[in-house]
């Protein structure tokens, strides 16, 4: 893997470019056994490799993808990172991705334009106040950053925010999380496939998991693809969207419904919005991208689906509480309007570590907001299939929590959504 | 906006409905006898698959009956729906568990307070 | 007449019917915009909605600015406001432009590749920069003074497109009485035909049979004929988005006229006939203004009388452009020369070219042209095999045609899921087999040429209405004579090594870049688009993705379907978010409830809070009273004498049936077998999961008849949850569930004078506490009005909730506010029911529980009726984690500072000093200012909290920590002797 720099752009500025190689090997075909297998080269599956491969030593290790890596969610969702959550489990989980986050440029090399602009969640009933508070005050204790802001506090640091007390839903203050911001997915899919690649790791794309084999123990011991089969005692699955349906193959039934979820960008325009502003009562999210688009999100459609293609009344409806928000951006335009699909889980937190069956891990069920645990998930993840045993981070998130009853109900607990 | 087809009221549009997740997981009979796991199940395991799916549906903004529908969730057609409480029409494929036994009648297991 | 208007601050005359970008070609004025990254001037490639360089931002003047719009869609009124956008200090001479001198440092995805050191810098530093740069018109700053309308259509028939196959489709498809909608997004019907200066149709010029076809279609009843109006999406279900402009072109719009209209339509069949857009040729230099699309530039000849440049080449892969060199001739704009890149043109196009007297050069391209602002030099030669240059010559020109053949639009079909089925002999992508009603008609789907354009719209409206249920006969086919015969040749493919031809323009993607990709590594065409940023202008790649996907094909080696095509999304053209959101804004945003006496309460000055999509009054100040002061006087008042409140927003469910109380047995955690009718209780439900879902009292008004009431908030949630037991668990029960919230009001009286306050109301009913003792309810009336009056109580005083229909309430309220005044009382809203409650240690659900707590973490475990084999939730309390050690367990709070009122959220910690990373041990959930105990008060949720009564913790506060000791929740009147007065 040749070093990117500066220096080395403009040296291929003067020779015509030719020296740039391929970001990563695209092998045809997987090699007929590996040590790890990854289902899934999205953000968190790529992770996972690099991680397996720089921390773990494991580098014979191939991502096997239906598709393009970064296919999926990665390269659909709205790139929101932050780590403001309620729960203790969970903070811990968002913290320690933010905080790899804060350095993943340089430690991949590649710049996945990380850029904390402050991510601030809107309160506008008293209720909201409360919870709001309450993730605020929970976080500062865990020396996670969030602070309270008045409304006029949350207008300085928002100048677009309206606070006219004619709105239906008027703004009553914010919870905001400075060190939380955007980063430009592709490049954390592009970023992680190109280091990972370097340590050795196989990543096949349009190439389909079409099976899971287990031995005469029940173990993992391979799987069947669309270009071969591959043997392997270690699999994890990090399929999102498609969770449900790649674990049908090892006959595990999981706790996950798969929702179409949407998102839109507006026609590119110069800078008019500094940061993400996430409101809940009125179901919408926005930040600007670097290239100049708003780019905007909500909920999921009502329905399970995998059809990645929801209804025009999400949207509308979408458009609706951005506009009440922020009537100036009535005049602009949508571009595009796109889905993806999401495993949702019934306490709203992620899955990640061993199964029932010996040998398969899984890593799902982000819901609405995985992207901002992509370098955590990963990492936690890729100890998970090195040990046989959850990190200490991820061991609440184990799928034997929906036996015991020990759920890390972020959702229940204060109704925020992604 | 999907259209959906009420086995009482015919097609209307998605707005009027409500959906209620994966058909015929019946409540188990002795919720006591059954052990964490099996529990743990009943609550949250779903088959969720891609293709075709038996799921309930509620017509809220109309004659407010739970009704039970087939849609394929890659092309979100409906394929057909029927009464709740009846068991999923013969011909409509499967996508992995087999038909659920219809509903219990028994009242007498009930303990009264 | 003519119309003046402006650009860039000059005024210029335009002619009715002109677009900007014709009026300003009229006018002589070439450059009309920037492209994005590289600062390059820019003049028009096309004439239509696929326009990529010509964006503008129009200023109504009055906080109306737009940005973004496409001057080939900006219809000329008389005082349009129009300037350039992303340049500075002006269009002509533009600073960042230099950017253009650094290309080879800003190839494709070189931001991936550098600004990562030092650790921070990107987002300090170098991101501003490069956000500076970006972006391209300016965001509006104010709120948009124009309002927007929404509707929903159905029809038998949608047509999209109004060419010579849309228009042929619409009148054959309403010839038998379909419902048939018309759209086109043009400003008038009939496409390509509105530039057909040669054809005759069925003895009419093109714009003359145009006309006619639109007076047919008019003068049915059932056909909708929508201009101006772009097909931007299609939906599940044949839904398809319609985006209605109708003010934008008007010089002085009326103010009460929406701006833009949203239709939903819902076609039983739809006829896509949305044509096809020509394709760029891929040159150095191909970008430079004065370069356009052939038939862009006959178009603005033909139709507009804008002479898009005085001598041309015309440099083509397809016969098309040979039309374009011969109705440019004749429109006075000499034709230099036809460079034609195949090897043979022998068609009858090209042989009306060469008899019309034009110079013809096959197997000729354009190597380079030159030119400052504007192209002044075509710079052509031929192409041995082996590569090298023969025959250069530089041809002087104001204006380069280009034609790369035609892409068929298949944005709606692919949005229809339909398959895409790749044809070679055109290189272009054509609609396989439908997914969807619909059927493509005439160049959208490969059928070119006017005659066959014609039959094949023709054939498609009469088999769509045919398939919604009309007789349809087919119409007799048009005659047709003069029309260009287009001979439809396939496209000769890019040189490889050429220097910056512009694939993408607006986004400033070269050819050079493509390869870069494809040398890096990208080989989907996914992951192109992504690195290279092709295709993801605002023009969505319409002009570039078929040029993009061919390069690549190429230089992989691989057949074009096998590389991929990027996804169609929505929406076709851009689409304004106010015409999405249409009417729901302010109080549409979301509906307002208000209880009856809403009205009374806002007379009295009530400051509401929005509680769900309720209205609740919060309290009532009295002259100049805070929140507080107001509070804390309401409180006093009905601990001393009585207060009246409005809780008409409880949820009210009726529960009627023989199975009533089995009913209400499964679903809730209580016993109700034995409830005496005209007794209340105070019942729990889980959800299946056993933790807290809602609460509320429950009065039972006959052995089977329930008055059941829920929290605000959860009404929907409950009556639904029952209605899922009750329909699909267990039909056999004989059990009818009614929402009764609307129906009754609800008036609180609460206080120790509360049954005097009653008393001379009731009509003679026997309030007294061994009639009515807490906890009952009984059916009667108050002056005069029906009533269920219950003795219950929220805020553990005497109380009663005095239920009456709805149209009563008003008249019931002020009977009673006049006695509660009489007798010292006063109204109290939601601020003081929260006191008043947490005083006497109520948990309000959603405040205290969180939807992770169990009736035992709550202290309500007692409510559970243990004999009861199951119900709703039981199962899941047997669970490991449901009984641990450690969960958190509602406690009260006293502040060791008694005038000190804790945050609610704040955190609980077993030390003052909490370090990072300290173990929470819980945090408070409620928490008010001295009322009426001479002390605030808090309620927590805290860890083993039953088991540290008496114990010392911590409050964590900004400003520093507080000691609290633990207590009882119940604050006062534990013993309930005010309660049961």
């Amino acid at each position: 893997m040749k070093h990117f720099s500066a220096a080395r752009l403009l040296r291929e500025a003067v020779r015509g470019q030719s020296g740039w190689t391929e970001h990563w090997r695209s092998p045809d075909r997987p090699a007929p056994a590996y040590d790890a297998v990854i289902v899934g080269a999205g953000g968190h599956g790529l992770a996972t490799a690099y991680y397996l491969a720089k921390q773990h030593g494991i580098t014979r290790v191939a991502v096997l993808e239906k598709g393009w890596l970064g296919g999926g969610n990665t390269g659909r969702n709205t790139t929101i990172i932050r780590s403001n959550y309620l729960m203790a489990e969970s903070a811990a989980l968002y913290d320690h991705a933010v905080k790899l986050w804060e350095g993943l440029s340089r430690e991949l090399n590649y710049n996945v334009m990380f850029s904390p602009r402050g991510v601030m969640m809107l309160a506008h009933t008293v209720h909201d106040v409360q919870v709001a508070k309450r993730h605020v005050y929970a976080n500062q204790l865990a020396g996670i950053d969030n602070d309270w802001l008045s409304p006029a506090q949350a207008q300085a640091y928002c100048p677009p925010l309206r606070l006219d007390a004619g709105m239906r839903y008027p703004v009553l203050g914010a919870a905001l999380q400075r060190r939380g911001g955007t980063a430009r997915h592709d490049a954390v899919a592009w970023g992680y496939a190109r280091a990972a690649s370097a340590l050795g790791v196989d990543i096949v794309q349009n190439c389909e998991v079409t099976g899971i084999r287990r031995d005469a123990s029940g173990a993992i011991c391979g799987v069947d693809t669309t270009r071969g089969a591959v043997s392997a005692r270690r699999v994890g699955v990090v399929a999102a969207g498609h969770t449900s349906v790649v674990m049908a193959q090892a006959g595990v039934r999981m706790p996950i419904e798969s929702y179409p979820l949407q998102a839109l960008v507006s026609e590119p325009v110069k800078p008019c919005f500094p940061c993400v502003v996430m409101s809940n009562t009125i179901h919408a999210y926005i930040s600007q991208s670097d290239k100049g688009e708003l780019v905007i999100g909500a909920g999921t459609d009502a329905y399970t689906s995998y059809s990645q293609q929801g209804g025009l009344h999400i949207a509308t409806h979408t458009l609706d509480a951005i506009c009440e928000l922020f009537p100036q951006f009535r005049r602009m335009r949508m571009l595009r309007n796109w889905g993806g699909i999401v495993d949702v889980t019934p306490d709203r937190s992620p899955i990640i570590g061993k199964t029932p069956v010996p040998g398969l891990y899984v890593n799902c069920g982000w819901g609405t907001g995985g992207f901002k645990a992509t370098p955590g998930s990963g990492h936690v993840f890729a100890h998970t299939m090195a040990h046989d045993a959850p990190h200490p981070i991820n061991a609440p998130f184990a799928l034997d929590r929906f036996r015991t009853g020990q759920l890390i109900d972020e959702a229940a607990a204060a109704a925020v959504a992604h | 906006m999907l259209l959906i087809p009420c086995p009482i009221c015919g097609i209307r549009p998605e707005a009027e409905f409500t959906y209620a997740g994966e058909a015929h997981i019946a409540r188990p009979a002795e919720p006591a006898s059954l052990d964490d796991h099996a529990w743990g199940e009943f609550l949250y395991a779903r088959t969720n698959p891609k293709g075709d799916h038996a799921e309930r549906w509620r017509h809220t903004h109309g004659c407010g009956r739970f009704f039970n529908a087939v849609r394929n969730t890659h092309t979100d057609r409906f394929i057909t729906s029927y009464l709740a409480g009846t068991a999923r029409p013969h011909g409509t494929p499967s996508a992995a568990s087999p038909d659920a036994p219809a509903m219990r009648n028994d009242t007498e297991q009930w303990g009264q307070a | 007449m003519s119309l003046r208007f402006s650009f860039d601050g000059r005024s210029y005359l335009g002619e009715p019917g002109d677009t900007l970008a014709s009026a300003l070609l009229a006018n002589g004025v070439r450059l009309l915009g920037r492209s994005f990254k590289y600062h390059r001037p820019r003049g028009l490639l096309a004439a239509g909605s696929e326009e990529p360089n010509a964006l503008v931002e129009v200023d109504r003047g009055y906080g109306a600015r737009t940005p973004n719009l496409r001057a080939t869609q900006v219809e000329v009124y008389d005082g349009l406001v129009a300037r350039s956008q992303n340049r500075f200090p002006s269009l002509g001479f533009d600073l960042q432009a230099v950017n253009d001198l650094a290309a080879p440092l800003l190839s494709a995805g070189f931001y991936y590749k550098t600004f990562m050191a030092p650790r921070g810098a990107w987002a300090k530093l170098y991101e501003p920069l490069i956000r500076r740069a970006a972006g391209l018109g300016r965001a509006p700053d104010v709120a948009d003074p124009d309002h927007y309308a929404s509707r929903y259509a159905h029809c038998d028939v949608l047509v999209i497109g109004s060419g010579p196959a849309g228009l042929a489709a619409a009148v054959a498809a309403s010839a038998g009485g379909a419902r048939v909608i018309l759209c086109d997004e043009q400003p008038r019907f009939g496409g390509s035909l509105l530039a057909d200066r040669s054809a005759r149709i069925d003895g009419l010029a093109a714009p003359d049979w145009v006309a006619a076809q639109v007076g047919v279609l008019a003068s049915r009843p059932e056909v909708t004929l929508l201009t101006r109006t772009t097909a931007f999406g299609w939906y599940p279900d044949n839904m398809v988005g319609l985006a209605q402009r109708l003010t934008d072109h008007l010089p002085e719009p009326d103010p009460t006229l929406p701006r833009e209209r949203l239709w939903q339509v819902r076609a039983k069949q739809v006829v896509i006939a949305a044509g096809a857009i020509e394709r760029p040729l891929v040159f150095p230099g191909n970008d430079r203004p004065g370069v356009m699309l052939a038939d862009a530039a006959r178009t603005f000849a033909v139709r507009y009388n804008a002479a898009p440049g005085q001598r041309a080449v015309i440099a083509t892969t397809s016969d098309t452009a040979y039309r374009a060199a011969l109705d440019l001739q004749a429109c006075g704009v000499e034709v230099a020369l036809i460079a034609d890149a195949r090897l043979r043109a022998d068609g009858p196009l090209p042989a009306a070219a060469r008899a019309a007297g034009i110079r013809v050069e096959t197997g000729m391209r354009v190597l380079a042209t030159r030119g400052r602002r504007g192209i002044r030099v075509a710079i052509m030669g031929r192409i041995d095999l082996d590569g090298r240059v023969r025959n250069r010559e530089w041809v002087r020109c104001s204006l380069l045609g280009m034609s790369g053949g035609w892409t068929p639009s298949l944005h709606l079909f692919s949005q229809s899921r339909g398959e895409l089925r790749f044809d070679p002999a055109s290189e272009t992508f054509l609609p396989g087999a439908s997914a969807a009603a619909e059927r493509s008609a005439g160049s959208c789907r490969g059928v070119h040429g006017l005659d066959d354009a014609l039959a094949d719209g023709a054939m498609a409206g009469s088999a769509a209405a045919h398939d919604s249920g009309f007789d349809a006969a087919l119409p007799a086919p048009c005659h047709v004579e003069g029309a260009a015969q287009a001979g439809w040749t396939s496209p000769v493919p890019a040189r490889r090594k050429q220097r910056r031809a512009f694939v993408d323009f607006q986004n400033d993607v070269t050819s050079k870049d493509l390869l870069l990709a494809t040398q890096e590594g990208f080989h989907s065409i996914e992951h192109v688009k992504r690195y290279t940023t092709t295709g993801m202008a605002t023009d969505q790649g319409k002009t570039s993705n078929m040029n993009a996907l061919s390069i690549v094909a190429a230089e992989l080696g691989r057949p074009v379907p096998a590389v991929g095509l990027t996804t169609f999304r929505p929406p076709y053209t851009p689409v304004t978010f106010g015409t999405l959101a249409g009417y729901s804004r302010g109080v549409l945003f979301d509906p307002v409830r208000t209880t009856p006496v809403h009205g009374w309460a806002a007379a009295h000055k009530a400051v509401f809070e929005d509680v769900g999509l309720w209205k609740r009054a919060r309290y009532f100040p009295r002259g100049d009273e805070d929140m507080h002061q107001a509070v804390a006087r309401e409180c006093r008042t009905v601990r001393s004498a009585v207060g009246l409140f409005d809780a008409s927003t409880l949820g009210k469910i009726e529960i009627i049936g023989a199975d009533a109380a089995e009913f209400m047995n499964r679903m809730y955690v209580n016993a109700w077998t034995k409830l005496a009718p005209g007794r209340c209780r105070y019942g729990l439900m889980l959800g299946e999961n056993g933790f807290l879902m809602d609460d509320g009292v429950a009065g039972r008004l006959a052995p089977d008849r329930f008055h059941v009431t829920t929290t605000t908030g959860g009404a929907p949630r409950v009556l639904a949850q029952m209605e899922d037991y009750l329909q699909t668990e267990w039909p056999e029960l004989q059990v009818w569930l009614t929402s009764v919230t609307e129906q009754w009001a609800v008036l609180a009286v609460q206080g120790p004078r509360a049954r005097d306050v009653l008393a001379p109301l009731v009509d003679g009913m026997d309030i007294e506490a061994a009639a009515m003792p807490h906890m009952s309810v009984a059916v009667g009336s108050i002056v005069g009005v029906p009533m269920r009056l219950f003795r219950v109580s929220f805020t553990g005083e005497l109380g009663f909730e005095v239920n009456v229909p709805a149209g009563h309430a008003q008249a019931v309220w002020e009977a009673v506010h006049a006695r509660v005044e009489a007798l010292g009382g006063c109204v109290y809203g939601t601020e003081a029911m929260h006191v008043l409650r947490a005083e006497k240690g109520y948990i309000i659900v959603g405040q205290e529980s969180d939807g992770t707590a169990t009736l035992g973490d709550l202290g309500l475990g007692w409510a559970i009726a243990k004999a009861k084999r199951d119900f709703v939730g039981k199962r899941s309390l047997d669970r490991a984690d449901m009984t641990a050690v450690g969960r958190r367990q509602l406690v009260g709070l006293l502040t060791a500072d008694p005038a000190c009122v804790l945050d609610e959220g704040a955190q609980l910690t077993e030390a003052a000093a909490a370090p990072v990373g300290t173990r929470s041990l819980g945090h408070v959930t409620s928490s008010y200012g001295e009322a009426t105990l001479g002390h605030s008060i808090a309620l927590a949720m805290l860890a083993d909290g039953r088991a540290r009564l008496g114990e010392t913790v911590y409050a964590q506060r900004p400003e520093g920590a507080m000691p609290v000791r633990v207590v009882d929740p119940v604050f006062l009147d534990p013993k309930g002797v005010r309660l049961n007065a």
